[in-house]
Formats: structure tokens, C-alpha cells, sequence
């Protein structure tokens, strides 16, 4: 009797995840879903998305990459390493010069969502596939990985979400909706580790989880579950992942965030990543199923690019027949947000001068927050604004290999991770190695500081609980790891020829309706009630700043305070509370003089909902088509004065408005004179009488002391009082600028940021038609 | 115990090897290393890993739990628990859902019992 070759639903083996770009694109991605595709302008129905959630099956299973374009064009550029466009997203904040192109690098970029809440991360979920991530990761609550057993229904978790199967179908759900809006399948992922790991393994190939992290020595190191336990059930989990396809994620990044010295631990986690993947092909995972997760150990002000980069290749030489996730430095982040995003950046440089196949990122809050859903977008923000802008930089900047400093280096990593092994094996193998302390040792090996990890093999959580298999030990199920005496199934009447599960009818591998459901142990639905608190907000459709959780009210303010730093902390708890701030907290600080100075970030809650119908919203303009325009302005040849008014150098807003090459006026036929910057309003009037324009164009950046409301002033009555007004069209632009304080200041009109040519075009060709002009 | 670093002494037969026979080192250790291991999860099991063969066979996991605490408890996890369900379910005639929700409610012990003997 053998075992039959059956993967989870997707049907795709999971050998064929060849590699970025390689592997097909999931054939059951973009098959009609039963729930009604999601409207772009509308907001997830978290209500309706909870019912029924018993029925509800994901429709794939397995890891998937992006699909690579090369030489993908878009706008006038050419891209290298690039991958196929989404159908909706938002690009990043300069797109709009480049009309809108929103290029996704080759690379899956990963955000790690977990508020504790599932009915609020699916929100944050869909905002970041918007903004280009494709893997979804999601924490675990504190404590799950010593919970012997799954855990069942929504309670709420600290630092991360109780990861159960309601949780994770409520969020595949979520998923399968949000991949079509935008286009590309979502990798869904979480953690198979701590004493649960066979059983996690085993819902999250029936429930449609993309992804995980698997690394048995996390357990040991870092949960003090006890070793034998954690490596028998990781092989069993091990092999259930490679069955539905499911990537695996290794742990050894936590050695570079626990040791005291994060740079000593390189030779180490060269071992530590050896050891999970030469485990986890001993039991059946292919290696394009294996990804390192691998971090730049360092960060400045050590020179830690100098120091990184040697690691980086020696990794990638030892374990190219692996996938890279490259993770980012945790280990010196504190609270400041710019900080946190410049050791990012650097980390992306290492990526893209080396290789990764799924760029990780984190947020640049987690130094003092659980992320805040507005900072998981700034780092894949962050993500993929690096990748794009260094697209192609290897062809151009390659790394020397000749440098005798890199060379060396790299030749000694390896060198003093071979050491380990030695020592390890001599010592009795990794079992007595644990015992004995060799890991996280803040030491370089073969260097030690005897402070590493020890652990007994006698001790730890769920300590004697491995039985050895029996002669007639038997599984009557689908891809089960080790010794399984199947042909005792024959006993029980199998007939000859049957797979493991014929007997029963079917495992839930096979048969998919076998897969049961739980929907709450507790007594109420927890997901429901915490949405109960917030009911009138959506009913209503109420309006409160949130961070983390619907109707959390939290609100950061920034301050700078001329003050010291302990004398600006406690004044800024106190202006916290006079903006009617609760708990206030001050998040971050940083001196910019002893005295002179402090820079704060503070946040507290704001207990204020507004209603949108109390709003007056400025209807957006709305623009003429080119012929409507062009056909008008020929017919009267129209003709503007433009200038840059006052003492200002600034020309870039106004040439965007008027150039032909940037869509302004020029582009529908008007006749334009560019004056100049820093022009006097008198010459300015005297230029539009003697070139009989109807239009006037003022653009005043510099805005102390209402310089621009002066400017437009002055413009407005000089008019008047040389008799033209009437004639012509008084229009100021800047970034401060609003069509209020130009109305305010006798314009007739004003245009601030983001104004394009159209919208000023438009606006004359209404205006003058108006006004029979 | 503290060690210096004796790198530069400690290396010296690593010396001559080139870097792919560096390289290759490094990965026949690493096998070796994980080989006993491998071993150990062949040869063994553990409640959790005895669940998740129940959740293949459609058992929730409240049932689940049960059901392996006790087999647990009877020394008959080195069997499979699958198996002992699956004992369950030919006996009565059920699926296995039933037969762990029975088994999980102290039904049919005698049927293990039978088989492998009392309590160990």
C-alpha cells in the first residue's frame, strides 16, 4: 500500500515553486468567488464576512511568487527587475509626475499585521495589498506556542492574535477578496511552532495558509520547549506543510535579535539556518519550499553595510539552493521612526546588491508600539519606493569579490561555522550542543562569553512526552512523516492497492468536506461582541481616528518644545491634556540641543466621532475634455501672463502648470508669456495689458507674514484701478495656496497642490464662458 | 566556559581546502548533524503530532485533545490514536468524528483494551 501523491486543493506539487517568476501563477488564483467581489470605494463588510464562515473554503493552497516582467515599460522607463503590475494599488507619493505608474519590484514583499483583533486586521490587510504587499503575516499572541493544542474562536491577543482556524478563515476569506481587487494572489501566512506545530501544520494546509515559519530550534532557544518534542513534531509538521505547498521561514534571525553582541552570532546562524534545512529536507520539504530568513545583523553608527555585506554573500554562497526572505535589523531600533527607516533602507541596499526572494519589512513603530496600521504602509511603502528606485542597480554596482577584506571575511565565516559543526558533532551533536550553551553566545566562534542559550534535554515545556512508535504503529492518513505501518491496514479489511486513508472513508487531505469547524469555545462570539462597542460608528458611518482598532481614538501629535528633554517630556503630557487628550504617553523624544530643545512624539485618545453629514466638503473641480478646451481657446487665441510674483526663486509649480511637456495650458493652444521669478505685480499688470491677455497667472511659494495674500491683493486692486479688471482673469497657484484666501484676497480664482494644467484650463474656459468674456 | 578566540589556530586544517571543499564540509557536517535527529521523529510521535493525525480523520479539536489525552493516559500512543479510532469506527459502524466523539466521552475503551491490554 502507498501512500498517494495528493496535495491540498491547488493541485499545484509543491516542486513546481520553482523560483521568482518561474513557477506558474496559481491556476485556481481569480476563480469566482461565492462572496460578491469587493467595490473599491466601498468598506469591508467585517459582519458579513464573519457569517456563514462555517461553509467557507479558500479556494488555493500554496506559496505563490510574482510574476517577473522584464523589461516591464511603464510611463518613459524601462525596468529590470520588475514585476507584473497590479490592476488597482496605490503607487507612491511622487507617482503623479510620472502619471501614476506604480512599478512592483521583483520581489514578494512581506507586512506582519497583528493587533490582537482578526475583524480589525483584515482592514489593515487590504490597505497594505493596496500599497504592494503580497505576504501577509501574522503574529501570534503571547503564549500560544506553550499552548499544547489549537486554540478555537476570535479572543483577543496581546501582541498578536490568537491564531485559530475562525481566525485564519475569517482572514482567508478576507484575502481572497482583497487579491482579486488588486489583482495578484496574497500569501497568507503565520507560525507553525511551539507544542502545537503538527496540528497548526495541519489546519493551515486545510484552511489555505500560504506560508509559515518553522524552525524547531526556535522552540528551544527561545520557548524552552523541550528539544526532543520540538524536533518530532517538526518533522511531522514539516511534512504536511510540503504537502500543500506551504513555504517555510526559518527562526534563525532571533539569534541576531537576542545576542548582546548581534555581529559575534554570524558564524551561528550560518549553523542554525544548515540545521533547519538540512532537517527539513531529511523529512520531505523541497528546497524551493525553504526560505532563510536572514537580517543585516548591523546597524550605524557601526559601519554596518561594511560589516553586512560580507555576511550576506557568504549566505547566499552556503544556501543558494535555498529562498532568501531577507528580514530587517530589529536588533537596534528603538523609538524613532526616521532611525528605524534609514537601518531599512541600508538592509534593501544589501537585498538588492545580493538577492532576496521575499523582502520582509518592519514597521518603523515596532521599536515602541505594536504597529499601527498607517506604519505597516510606510514600510512596505519603504519596501518597495527601495527596490523600485534601485531596479537594475546591480548591472551597474557589483559586488567585489576581489576585496581582500570582503574576500576574507567571507572565507572566515564560513570557516568558523564549520568549526561549530566540528565541535558540536565532537561533543556528542546538537542535542548535547544545546546543552552546553553553544548557541546565541555573545562570542564570535569559536570565540566564547559562556552567556548562551542552555538548555536540559530532560527539561523544558512538554518534557517526556515523545513515545516511540510501536511495531504496529499506525496513521490512517494522508502525507504522515516516519514509520507507518500502512500494511497493517489490511488487519482492518483495506483492500489491496488502497491509499492510508481508504479505510476512513477519506482524510481531510483528500476529502475536503471532512474539514470540521469551530466557531468559539466561549460562550459568546468574541469578534462580534467587540464589534457590538463599535456598531454606531459603521452604522452611522461616524468618523474616529483609529491606529490599531476601530474606535480606538488614538492620535499621535509631533511638537517640537524649546525645552530639555525631561522638562519637555512632562510639558507635553500636560498640552496632551489640554488638547482633551486621555492617556496621553509620550512615544518618542529626541534632544536637538540640551538646551534649546527637544523633539516629541506624543499619543493619547481622543474620544470625538464625527459625523461626515456635518462636513462641508469643496466639491473637487470638474475638468473639460482637451477638444471642448482647445476648440475654445482657438477660437479666441487666447492669451495668458504668467510669473512667480515677489521675492521668490521658485519656478517648478508654475512651468508644470503652463509647459506643454508637463499638460499645461501651452498644451491646449494657449499663447503663454513666462515672465520670471521674483516679478514685481506692476510689471506683471503692464505685460497683460500689452500682450491684450485675459488671463493672469501669479504663482507665490514664500508665504511668512501672508506675502501671497499681499501679492494677490495688490494685483487685484492695481487692476481695478488701471480699468482692466473686468477683463481679465486674476488666478494665483502655490502650495499654501486655497481658492479661499485667493477669493479672500480678490482673485478669481486659486489653485494649491496636486493642481494640474487641466484643472486651471478648465477653469478659464468655464469662467470666461460665464462671463460671456 | 569562556574560550579566547583560537580561531587562527583552530582553522589551520581548513586551510588547504578550496572553497567549494569548504563549502562542502560545511553541508556533509550539517547532514550529519541532523541525522539522529531525523532518526529520533521517525521512530517516535508526540500528543500533538497523535491530534493531527485525528484532525486528518475530520475530528474536531476539542475531541481531539480528549481522545489523545487519554490514549495518553492507557500508554497507547506508540499505536496511533488514529488507530484506536479507527478500532472504535469498525466496531460501531461510524465514521470517525463519531467514533472519537464517543471515544472522547469514555465509550469503548474495552476495544484498545482488548487489543493492546489494560492501562500502562
Amino acid at each position: 500500500m502507498s501512500e498517494h501523491a495528493h496535495a491540498p486543493r491547488s493541485g499545484a506539487t509543491p516542486s513546481d515553486g520553482a523560483g521568482p517568476g518561474k513557477r506558474t501563477l496559481d491556476p485556481c488564483f481569480g476563480r469566482p468567488l461565492a462572496d460578491p467581489p469587493l467595490d473599491p470605494c466601498a468598506k469591508l463588510d467585517v459582519e458579513a464576512l464573519l457569517d456563514g464562515l462555517a461553509h467557507y473554503r479558500p479556494r488555493r493552497s500554496g506559496w505563490t511568487w510574482r510574476r517577473r516582467v522584464p523589461g516591464l515599460t511603464a510611463y518613459e522607463f524601462t525596468y529590470h527587475e520588475a514585476a507584473e503590475p497590479l490592476e488597482r494599488s496605490v503607487p507612491l507619493p511622487a507617482a503623479h509626475y510620472f502619471e501614476n505608474i506604480d512599478p512592483q519590484p521583483d520581489c514578494v514583499i512581506t507586512t506582519e499585521i497583528a493587533s490582537g483583533r482578526p475583524e480589525d486586521d483584515i482592514r489593515r490587510m487590504r490597505m497594505a495589498a493596496w500599497h504592494g504587499a503580497d505576504h501577509i503575516m501574522v503574529i501570534r499572541t503571547a503564549g500560544q506556542s506553550h499552548m499544547d493544542g489549537l486554540i478555537e474562536g476570535t479572543p483577543e491577543g496581546v501582541g498578536g492574535i490568537a491564531v485559530t482556524r475562525k481566525q485564519v478563515r475569517l482572514s482567508r476569506r478576507a484575502l481572497d477578496l482583497i487579491e482579486d481587487e488588486v489583482g495578484r494572489p496574497i500569501n497568507f501566512h503565520s507560525y507553525v511552532s511551539g507544542v502545537a506545530g503538527p496540528e497548526i501544520a495541519v489546519m493551515f494546509a486545510e484552511e489555505g495558509v500560504n506560508g509559515a515559519h518553522q524552525d524547531p530550534q526556535y522552540n528551544v532557544l527561545y520557548r524552552n520547549i523541550n528539544m526532543y518534542r520540538s524536533f518530532v513534531d517538526a518533522a511531522v509538521a514539516k511534512h504536511v506543510m510540503a504537502a500543500a505547498g506551504i513555504l517555510q521561514i526559518d527562526g534563525a534571525h532571533n539569534a541576531n535579535a537576542t545576542a548582546v553582541k548581534a555581529w559575534k552570532v554570524m558564524p551561528e546562524l550560518l549553523v542554525q539556518h544548515a540545521i533547519n534545512c538540512a532537517f527539513s529536507e531529511a523529512v520531505g520539504m523541497p528546497a524551493d519550499l525553504i526560505a532563510l530568513s536572514t537580517v543585516p545583523p548591523d546597524a550605524a553608527p557601526a559601519p554596518c553595510m561594511r560589516m553586512d555585506l560580507p555576511y550576506a554573500v557568504t549566505l547566499r554562497d552556503l544556501f543558494g539552493r535555498y529562498k532568501m526572505r531577507a528580514q530587517q535589523n530589529t536588533r537596534y531600533m528603538e523609538s524613532d521612526g526616521r532611525d528605524a527607516t534609514v537601518s531599512h533602507v541600508m538592509n534593501l541596499v544589501v537585498s538588492r546588491l545580493t538577492s532576496a526572494d521575499i523582502q520582509s519589512t518592519i514597521t518603523p513603530d515596532e521599536g515602541r508600539n505594536v504597529p499601527w496600521h498607517y506604519n505597516n504602509i510606510a514600510a512596505v511603502d519603504t519596501a518597495k519606493q527601495s527596490l523600485v528606485g534601485m531596479d537594475g542597480l546591480r548591472e551597474m554596482v557589483k559586488i567585489d569579490r576581489e576585496n581582500p577584506e570582503l574576500r576574507e571575511r567571507v572565507r572566515e565565516l564560513k570557516e568558523r561555522a564549520v568549526l561549530f559543526l566540528e565541535a558540536m558533532l565532537e561533543d556528542g551533536g546538537y542535542f548535547a550542543g544545546v546543552e552546553k550553551a553553544y548557541f546565541v553566545d555573545s562570542g564570535e566562534y569559536p570565540e566564547t562569553h559562556d552567556d548562551g542559550i542552555a538548555r536540559d534535554g530532560a527539561g523544558g515545556v512538554a518534557a517526556g512526552s515523545i513515545v516511540p512508535r510501536a511495531a504496529d504503529y499506525l496513521a490512517p492518513v494522508c502525507h504522515h512523516f516516519g514509520e507507518n505501518h500502512l500494511e497493517i491496514l489490511e488487519e482492518y479489511g483495506a483492500p489491496a492497492g488502497s491509499t492510508a486513508c481508504t479505510l476512513i472513508g477519506g482524510c481531510t487531505f483528500c476529502d475536503d468536506a471532512k474539514v470540521p469547524f469551530t466557531d468559539e469555545l466561549d460562550p459568546t462570539d468574541n469578534a462580534r461582541e467587540r464589534l457590538m462597542q463599535t456598531a454606531e460608528l459603521r452604522e452611522k458611518g461616524l468618523i474616529k481616528p483609529e491606529v490599531e482598532w476601530a474606535g480606538d481614538g488614538i492620535v499621535a501629535v509631533t511638537m517640537f518644545l524649546p525645552a530639555a528633554e525631561a522638562v519637555a517630556e512632562a510639558a507635553a503630557l500636560e498640552l496632551g491634556r489640554a488638547m482633551n487628550l486621555t492617556d496621553c504617553e509620550v512615544i518618542h523624544k529626541r534632544v536637538m540641543h540640551p538646551a534649546e530643545g527637544t523633539l516629541i512624539e506624543l499619543k493619547g485618545r481622543l474620544d470625538v466621532a464625527i459625523d461626515p453629514a456635518t462636513l462641508v466638503i469643496p466639491e473637487p473641480p470638474d475638468v473639460l475634455t482637451d477638444e471642448e478646451i482647445r476648440d475654445f481657446v482657438h477660437e479666441r487665441t487666447l492669451k495668458c501672463v504668467a510669473a512667480t510674483v515677489g521675492n521668490d526663486e521658485h519656478s517648478v509649480g508654475m512651468r508644470e502648470i503652463i509647459d506643454i511637456k508637463h499638460g499645461g495650458l501651452e498644451k491646449w493652444g494657449f499663447s503663454v508669456t513666462y515672465l520670471g521669478t521674483s516679478v514685481p505685480i506692476e510689471k506683471v499688470l503692464d505685460a497683460a495689458i500689452e500682450h491684450a491677455a485675459s488671463v493672469v497667472l501669479i504663482s507665490t511659494i514664500i508665504t511668512h507674514a501672508d506675502v501671497h495674500r499681499e501679492m494677490m491683493q495688490k494685483l487685484a486692486d492695481l487692476a481695478e484701478e488701471k480699468g482692466v479688471r473686468e477683463k481679465l482673469l486674476l488666478i494665483s497657484g502655490g502650495t499654501q495656496v486655497t481658492d479661499e484666501i485667493a477669493r479672500e484676497s480678490g482673485m478669481d480664482a486659486g489653485f494649491g497642490r496636486r493642481t494640474k494644467g487641466i484643472d486651471v484650463a478648465s477653469f478659464v474656459v468655464k469662467t470666461m464662458r460665464e462671463r460671456g468674456m | 566556559m569562556a574560550r579566547e578566540d583560537t580561531f587562527a589556530e583552530a582553522r589551520k586544517h581548513l586551510e588547504g581546502l578550496s572553497d567549494a571543499e569548504l563549502e562542502a564540509r560545511f553541508w556533509t557536517l550539517a547532514r550529519q548533524c541532523v541525522g539522529p535527529m531525523v532518526e529520533l521523529a521517525r521512530t517516535h510521535t508526540s500528543p500533538s503530532i497523535e491530534r493531527s493525525v485525528l484532525m486528518r480523520m475530520g475530528v474536531d479539536s476539542v475531541t481531539c485533545k480528549a481522545v489523545v489525552a487519554e490514549c495518553e493516559v492507557r500508554g497507547l500512543l506508540g499505536h496511533g490514536a488514529g488507530q484506536v479510532v479507527l478500532l472504535a469506527m469498525q466496531a460501531w459502524g461510524v465514521d470517525a468524528p463519531t467514533a472519537a466523539g464517543r471515544l472522547a466521552e469514555g465509550e469503548g475503551w474495552e476495544l484498545a483494551e482488548g487489543k493492546w491490554g489494560g492501562v500502562r
